[in-house]
Order: structure tokens, then C-alpha cells, then sequence
């Protein structure tokens, strides 16, 4: 596919998604008007409409928009250095390590005394598990080395994880571990946004730059290595990257799962399969699936409030199955 | 012109390339001929840096690459490996023009030039027909041809190719020893790993038989697939046909 169609792709989907964005300012619990809701966004206006235009609901959309580029970007760039369609973030352990932390700061109660110690741990842990990766794997690892070790890691956070919820001290917090890790956007102020929107940022500056070196991966190492590319810069910039944008998605909306997996392979029907060009789009499409994601999980009515992380599975899965039996002839 | 000085390499405890010495000079096509496990591959690998030698040095016009800048290096030489394995449905085409990439500065499209390289590499590997087709709807032979074109868009003023014609049909076995002699011709050194002793007889210039990690022959194909050296080193005898093609006869069981 030519660099005119990636063009084309992504700002087909960067108008989807500022549609969107724009389209859930107005949706949600409270029953606002078109007026009220312009009103608001310029602080004119009802107090509480200000409050709610501008501190609840514009700080998860962004917040939405941010995490689910930040799981696209990575789930492509993954994809692209493992050579793999069925890699995701989670493969290389960065989703469990994130929410193991965010599991130990709720567990041991320090998550009540701020709102940034969710996040600063999550991240913490995920930048830590990527370090002992980066030392598991050695110094000229293989994929595979890279995979297993990814795997390990991430099999631990989760058994670590479980053992927090088994030993939970009361209901409460094993409650508010599980809700965690459900994934959600409610309740998010722009705290979260500025601790955590460095780290996603700086991930996404990584990843991009893979954008290079990713196409001639796909000869396989010896040959891209011939073609100049650096390997071990490329699996370094892909690792943390991926841990600095899904470690920060993590820390804010806890565990989301799919769309890092999901999101590049809804893109390749528009832009096809080169990985180099696969990220931008990828990016955006994870991000318009979160904060579509997030719109039905406020609008759809009933007790409680659905679950971000439910919500992505269930819009995400059948589309995803509807994709595999559409193109299943390019898959081979 | 591309040469190693006594170069040694060992893949874990295992010594695969042992103190071999080589050079190919512009406008050479250098077979390297062996049984499987002489260190033919090691070799190629030991000049493209993409495995550490532990002794001796490599030397690209005289000037050791030890240091080179990975784009210039990349520039310089273009290396096919062995096998046809792509990831991704890529069209033909992208993946030639992958060939351009150590020309390309991180966010240059295509200039004229890198176009021209481009189709010109497909037109050697004979591979225009199916230029816009994704790789994995080709056939293995196809695929290593388009993978053929990949290394020749290089331009690069050294080529190494390891068992380029493995896949291939007799007609394509010919036509891409002929676009290496045609690179060669274009001032190219041209370096390539064969099984087929006849093709390295024909269309290569001088060879290196390899022998468990060492060359233990090196001269024109007349020089070096003569009837003792294919019997010490392949262990098989051989015949003659009437233009000189080596027929294999049997497999010798011991040789002293």
C-alpha cells in the first residue's frame, strides 16, 4: 500500500476520533443540554455544569484518547519487532508488571493517601520488569529469548497479583483490587493526566521512532542488521517504550486489555501490513476504540457502572472475529 | 574490494570459521563451495559484522570495518541471506525497495534514483510480473527471486548472497547466476555460497572450497573441484561429462 494511504487512514481516523471526543462531552449521567454542555466548556454557566463538562468528563476523554493510543502504538510496535500478528503488550510482561504495582499500593493501603500513588507505582513496576527482561534476555538476545522471558515476567506479576487478592486483609480491598483491574476512566481528574501524560508521551516518542526500522525486520535480523539497522537499539526503543506508554495507559485506567492486540489489526485493511506504517494509524485506532469504549460504558443504563476493560472485550471481540473471518485469506 | 585476514569465529565452542584468509576484488564473482557445516555461512556473517570474529580482521578497501558507522557499512555491502521467510503480506515491490533503505535518511520517501535501482532489481531477478503481489502469495522459488531483487537494489559495492539459486527451477537457477555475473561486470564484488558445484564452475571467477571451518582450496573452478579435493572434502567420486560438468558418481565411504 502506498504512503499516500496511510496518509489518508490516519486522518480519516483522527477525524473519527475528535468526533468522538466531542460526541462524549455531551453524553453521560447527567441529563446536559447542547447549550449547557458549550456553555460550560468555556466556564460560563450553571457551577456544577462547569464542574462536570470540565472535571469529569473532559479529563477522561482525554485520558481515554491518551491510554488507548498508548495500547495501540505499543501493541504495533510489538507486533512489528516480534514478527508476530498474535503479540501484544502483554506479552512482553509490561500490562501485568503495571498492575501488579498498582495491586501492591491498593493492597497495602497507600493508594488512600494520594491519588498519585496508584500510578506512580504501576509505572515504577512496569519500568522494573523491563529492566530485568532487558537482563534476562542479555545482551544479544534472540526474539524468542525476548518472548519467554516476557512471559515468564508477566506469568509471575499475575501469579503475584492473585497472591495479593488471596491474602487480601478485608473485602474492601479485595474489591478495589478487582474493580482495578477491570479498567476504568471514572473518577479520573487531570492529576492523573499530568503524573502519568509525561511517561505515555515519552513512550510514544520511543515507539515512533521504530517506525524506521521495523519494515526491514520483517527480512528477518540478519538481514535488517545488513540494511544498517541497529537491532539492539530497536528491541530497547520497542521495550521501554512499550513500558513508558502501556506502564503510564495502566497506571491510570488499570488493566485494559485487546486493544493492543485488536487496534493494528483493524488498521491493516486501510494501510496494510507494513509495520513502519502501521503505527500512527494503529495509535489512533486504539485511542477512537477507548473513548468509543468509554462512551458505552456511560450510556449504556442499568445498577453499576460497566467496567472500561469488559467494555473493549465485548465491542472489540466480535469485531475482531468478524476481521479474522473477513481477511483470513491475507492472514496466512 | 572486500578481504579477510586470517579471521577466526566460533559459534559457542564450536569453531566454525578457522584462520581462513579470502579476498574479492571488484568485478569478481568468488564462489565459496563446501560441505554443509564448513563455515561457508559463518563466514559471509564474519564479513557483514553480524557475528564477532575472535581473531583476524576484515577489510573493506583496505580499511578494517570494525568501526564503521552502520549506514555506511550497510551502504557498502548488501547481503542476502539464506531462506525465504517474510513476516508480513508486503508487496513485492516494498520489499525491494527495503533495498534502498541504508540510501534513505529516517523520513525521505523515494527519490528517482532509489526508484530506478528498484526497477532495475526486479528486472534482473526477473520478478516484474509479479511485482505488486503480497510475497506470501508467492511460491518459495518466487519469493527467494523477489528476496534476490531485495539485495540488488542495494547497489552496494560489495554482494554476498548465500545459496541464492536453493529453491530455485533450472531456468531461474541460470538467470540469477547471470544477473551476479552482471553485477559483477558492473564493478561489483560479488561473493556467493553454492551447493551446485556445475553453476560454481560456470559462472564463478575463483572459489574457496571449505573444510570443516578452514578453506583449505582456493584457485580457478578447474583448480579447485578437481577429482581429489571433491573426494578429501565432499567424500563422493565423480565423473566428467563432455563439457567438463562434474557428475556425481557415488559416495565413498572412506577416505583416508
Amino acid at each position: 500500500m502506498s504512503l499516500r494511504s496511510t496518509y489518508a487512514a490516519s486522518m480519516l481516523l483522527a477525524a473519527l476520533l475528535l468526533t468522538a471526543m466531542a460526541a462524549s462531552l455531551f453524553l453521560g449521567y447527567a441529563p446536559l443540554g447542547v447549550g449547557e454542555v458549550f456553555q460550560a466548556l468555556i466556564g460560563a454557566g450553571d457551577e456544577r455544569y462547569i464542574f462536570i463538562v470540565q472535571d469529569i468528563r473532559a479529563p477522561r476523554i482525554v485520558l481515554g484518547a491518551m491510554v488507548g493510543g498508548s495500547l495501540g502504538l505499543a501493541g504495533a510496535a510489538i507486533q512489528g519487532l516480534l514478527r508476530n500478528p498474535l503479540a501484544d503488550p502483554s506479552v512482553i510482561g509490561v500490562s501485568s508488571s503495571a498492575g501488579l504495582g498498582a495491586v501492591v499500593a491498593i493492597y497495602y493501603g497507600f493508594a488512600a493517601s494520594s491519588a498519585i500513588i496508584v500510578p506512580v507505582f504501576a509505572i515504577g513496576f512496569a519500568i522494573a520488569a523491563m529492566l530485568v527482561l532487558v537482563w534476562l534476555a542479555g545482551k544479544d538476545a534472540s526474539i524468542l529469548t525476548l518472548i519467554l522471558a516476557g512471559v515468564a515476567i508477566s506469568s509471575l506479576a499475575a501469579a503475584l497479583t492473585s497472591l495479593a487478592m488471596n491474602l487480601s486483609p478485608n473485602p474492601f480491598s479485595l474489591n478495589d483490587i478487582i474493580l482495578w483491574l477491570l479498567g476504568s476512566l471514572a473518577n479520573r481528574s487531570f492529576t492523573e493526566l499530568w503524573i502519568a501524560g509525561p511517561f505515555m508521551v515519552a513512550g510514544w516518542v520511543l515507539l515512533l521512532s521504530t517506525a524506521r526500522a521495523l519494515p526491514s525486520l520483517s527480512l528477518g535480523e540478519d538481514a535488517a542488521a545488513s540494511l544498517g539497522v541497529d537491532l539492539r537499539r530497536v528491541r530497547l526503543q520497542t521495550v521501554f517504550g512499550a513500558a513508558f506508554a502501556v506502564g503510564g495507559g495502566v497506571a491510570v485506567s488499570g488493566a485494559i486489555g485487546f486493544v493492543g492486540l485488536v487496534a493494528p489489526h483493524l488498521v491493516r485493511p486501510l494501510v496494510g501490513h507494513d509495520p513502519g506504517r502501521l503505527l500512527l494509524p494503529s495509535a489512533l485506532a486504539g485511542a477512537l476504540l477507548l473513548v468509543l469504549a468509554d462512551i458505552g460504558v456511560r450510556t449504556i443504563p442499568g445498577d453499576a457502572e460497566l467496567k472500561l476493560g469488559v467494555v473493549t472485550a465485548l465491542l472489540g471481540a466480535p469485531f475482531f472475529l468478524w476481521l479474522i473471518i473477513y481477511t483470513r485469506r491475507s492472514m496466512r | 574490494m572486500i578481504a579477510a585476514q586470517n579471521i577466526s569465529v566460533s559459534l559457542g565452542a564450536h569453531a566454525a570459521v578457522r584462520n581462513v584468509s579470502m579476498e574479492i576484488k571488484p568485478g569478481e564473482v568468488v564462489g565459496f563451495v563446501g560441505p554443509n557445516g564448513a563455515g561457508k555461512t559463518s563466514l559471509l556473517r564474519a564479513l557483514l559484522r553480524l557475528v564477532a570474529v575472535d581473531s583476524g580482521s576484515v577489510l573493506l578497501e583496505g580499511t578494517d570495518i570494525t568501526a564503521d558507522a552502520p549506514h555506511k557499512h550497510a551502504q557498502a555491502i548488501a547481503y542476502l541471506p539464506q531462506g525465504q521467510s517474510v513476516a508480513w503480506p508486503l508487496t513485492a515491490r516494498r520489499l525491494v525497495a527495503l533495498g534502498r533503505v541504508p540510501h534513505r535518511s529516517t523520513w525521505e520517501t523515494l527519490k528517482s534514483e532509489d526508484e530506478q535501482a528498484i526497477d532495475a532489481a526486479l528486472a534482473a531477478a526477473d520478478v516484474e510480473a509479479f511485482a505488486d503481489r503480497p510475497v506470501t502469495e508467492l511460491s518459495g522459488g518466487e519469493r527467494s527471486r523477489v528476496l534476490l531483487a531485495r539485495a540488488l537494489a542495494v547497489k552496494a559495492r560489495v554482494l554476498l548472497v548465500d545459496e541464492p539459486t536453493a529453491s530455485l527451477d533450472p531456468y531461474h537457477q541460470l538467470t540469477t547466476m547471470e544477473a551476479l555475473k552482471a553485477t559483477a561486470s558492473s564493478g561489483t564484488a560479488v561473493g556467493v555460497v553454492l551447493h551446485d558445484l556445475n553453476l560454481a564452475g560456470r559462472y564463478c571467477d575463483r572459489l574457496y572450497l571449505m573444510h570443516e571451518g578452514k578453506a583449505v582450496a582456493e584457485g580457478t573452478p578447474n583448480q579447485v573441484l578437481s577429482d581429489e579435493y571433491l573426494a578429501r572434502v565432499y567424500r563422493i567420486g565423480v565423473r566428467r561429462d563432455d563439457r567438463g560438468d562434474v557428475v556425481v558418481d557415488r559416495r565413498l565411504s572412506d577416505v583416508p
